[in-house]
């Protein structure tokens, strides 16, 4: 029996909520941050591949989400920063080992370019709104010549920016559950399978919505694929990477990981997916939104599960 | 100049002396603390075996705390010691996340506090406040670069143990067992 208390020093009732410091708008941030990642990776890939007349919705109707979700993501983030005036000193260094660092640096380039996106579409997204100044107009022009190059740079941005949702968290030694090395690519399958998700939801003709469901189809089984690695990777792993498994597979966040993420987040809507694919008549609406659900609560699964696990000494 | 502290667990008695110092010298704020005791027990009765230790930030070498800070505002000192600047933390949590000793708090203003080993005490050869106050002197304070300081030979001849060593962090409070 091993048992250990604290006799003075911290103020014992609130030893948890002073530790356990990243609340929901943290949750919230990961959860926008990788959808945003996901529209603007296959804005960018559409154009790239030149297929944009095929595709309207991926690049012109989806993109408006992007910018709305990365302005209310950094906002959430900022609400959760507690010394909010020094958030600039972000910005006067480049901290190649903070992973926040990075994504501070990729969000500063890629939070502009998804609205300039957006602008270079005004005219087909809002035919009826006339852009009241002269240089708006201009700017549109200019942008509509430069987006392969936008394309180009949004590209590899979106897979950064999707990644280091997963790899902020993986950086912690001190929180077992996120020490693993799958949980960025596995953030950035979930991100893009949430982009997909909401394509489908606005696309309006069976073309893209089925391609897009087959895009989501094969990210929902690499998505899967890569939870059962997380899981196995901590099975084998050492005695505080066991204790933090299971908090997931048969703990207090059992229900929520298994429940609502695997089974109604991915497994549900993979079969209703694939049978619309089939020809049966579902609402693609369902599955569609069933996955942005899972990906957010599963942004809160790890954020809340993540912070309770820890090293034992 | 490498500094660390070492602390006697079989000297110490828990008497929480030290967190009032340190609270003392450092005006921490009312409810918060940069030191703490811990109260070990282990084993079943009547083999019972009891061990204080005066925990704190470990300054460790490999500072997980520095590595994942986005600004700079955790940074180490060339004599090993971690410090947090006030004004470059932008209070985002992260080095909360990073310790595995669990030794930073939000201080109500906004930045990241901890343990400093009294670095302002230090600069004037002093001892940090709570080695200087302990009535059983279990504390020890010294440079490990040094093979005559106190702590290298206490090192040398007691046994001893670091927190977590296999958080790879490699801590720099030593604890005599």
């Amino acid at each position: 029996m091993q048992e250990e208390l604290f006799t003075s020093g911290r103020n014992i009732p609130n030893i948890d909520p002073s530790l356990e410091i990243w609340h929901w708008p943290i949750s919230v941030y990961l959860f926008l941050g990788g959808l945003a990642a996901g529209l603007l990776f296959f804005a960018a890939l559409i154009t790239v591949l030149k297929k944009d007349k095929e595709y309207p919705t991926a690049v012109k109707f989806a993109s408006i989400v992007s910018p709305i979700a990365l302005t209310l993501g950094l906002l959430a983030l900022f609400y959760d920063l507690t010394h909010k005036i020094y958030f600039w000193r972000l910005y006067t260094t480049v901290r190649m080992e903070s992973p926040m660092s990075w994504g501070a640096w990729v969000l500063l380039i890629i939070t502009p370019i998804s609205f300039l996106w957006v602008l270079s579409y005004y005219t087909e997204l809002f035919p009826k709104f006339k852009l009241k100044f002269e240089f708006l107009n201009t700017l549109e022009t200019f942008l509509q010549k430069n987006r392969m190059n936008m394309a180009y740079i949004l590209l590899p941005l979106s897979i950064v920016l999707g990644v280091y949702t997963g790899i902020l968290l993986s950086a912690f030694n001190a929180r077992p559950l996120w020490n693993n090395a799958i949980l960025g690519p596995l953030f950035l399958t979930s991100g893009l399978s949430t982009g997909a998700a909401t394509i489908i939801l606005l696309a309006n003709t069976a073309k893209e919505r089925h391609l897009f469901s087959k895009i989501d189809l094969g990210l929902i089984i690499l998505e899967l694929g890569l939870i059962i690695h997380m899981l196995m990777g901590m099975y084998a792993g050492s005695e505080v990477q066991l204790e933090a498994m299971q908090l997931l597979v048969n703990g207090e966040f059992t229900m929520m990981f298994f429940g609502f993420v695997v089974i109604l987040g991915l497994l549900v809507p993979a079969i209703m997916e694939f049978l619309e694919l089939r020809g049966f008549k579902i609402p693609v609406a369902v599955p569609a939104l069933l996955i942005l659900l899972g990906g957010l609560i599963f942004r809160f699964v790890m954020v809340e599960a993540g912070q309770i696990t820890r090293y034992l000494y | 100049m490498r500094y660390a502290m070492v602390i006697d667990t079989l000297k110490c008695v828990g008497c929480s002396d030290c967190v009032v110092a340190c609270q003392t010298e450092n005006n921490v704020p009312i409810g918060y603390c940069r030191d703490w005791i811990t109260e070990t027990v282990n084993g079943a009765y009547p083999t019972i075996e009891l061990e204080l230790k005066s925990e704190r930030c470990n300054h460790c070498e490999n500072a997980p705390c520095v590595r994942c800070c986005p600004t700079g505002a955790s940074h180490q000192l060339d004599n090993g010691i971690v410090l947090v600047t006030g004004d470059e933390c932008i209070g985002c949590g992260a080095c909360i996340e990073s310790c595995p000793y669990d030794a930073r708090f939000q201080h109500p203003d906004g930045y990241v506090d901890k343990c400093t080993f009294c670095h302002h005490r230090l600069e004037k050869g002093q001892l940090p406040s709570c080695v200087s106050v302990c009535p059983t002197k279990c504390m020890y304070f010294g440079d490990l670069d040094n093979p005559n300081s106190e702590v290298s030979r206490l090192l040398k001849n007691r046994k001893h143990k670091t927190l977590a060593p296999e958080a790879g962090t490699k801590p720099k409070v030593y604890y005599l067992i």
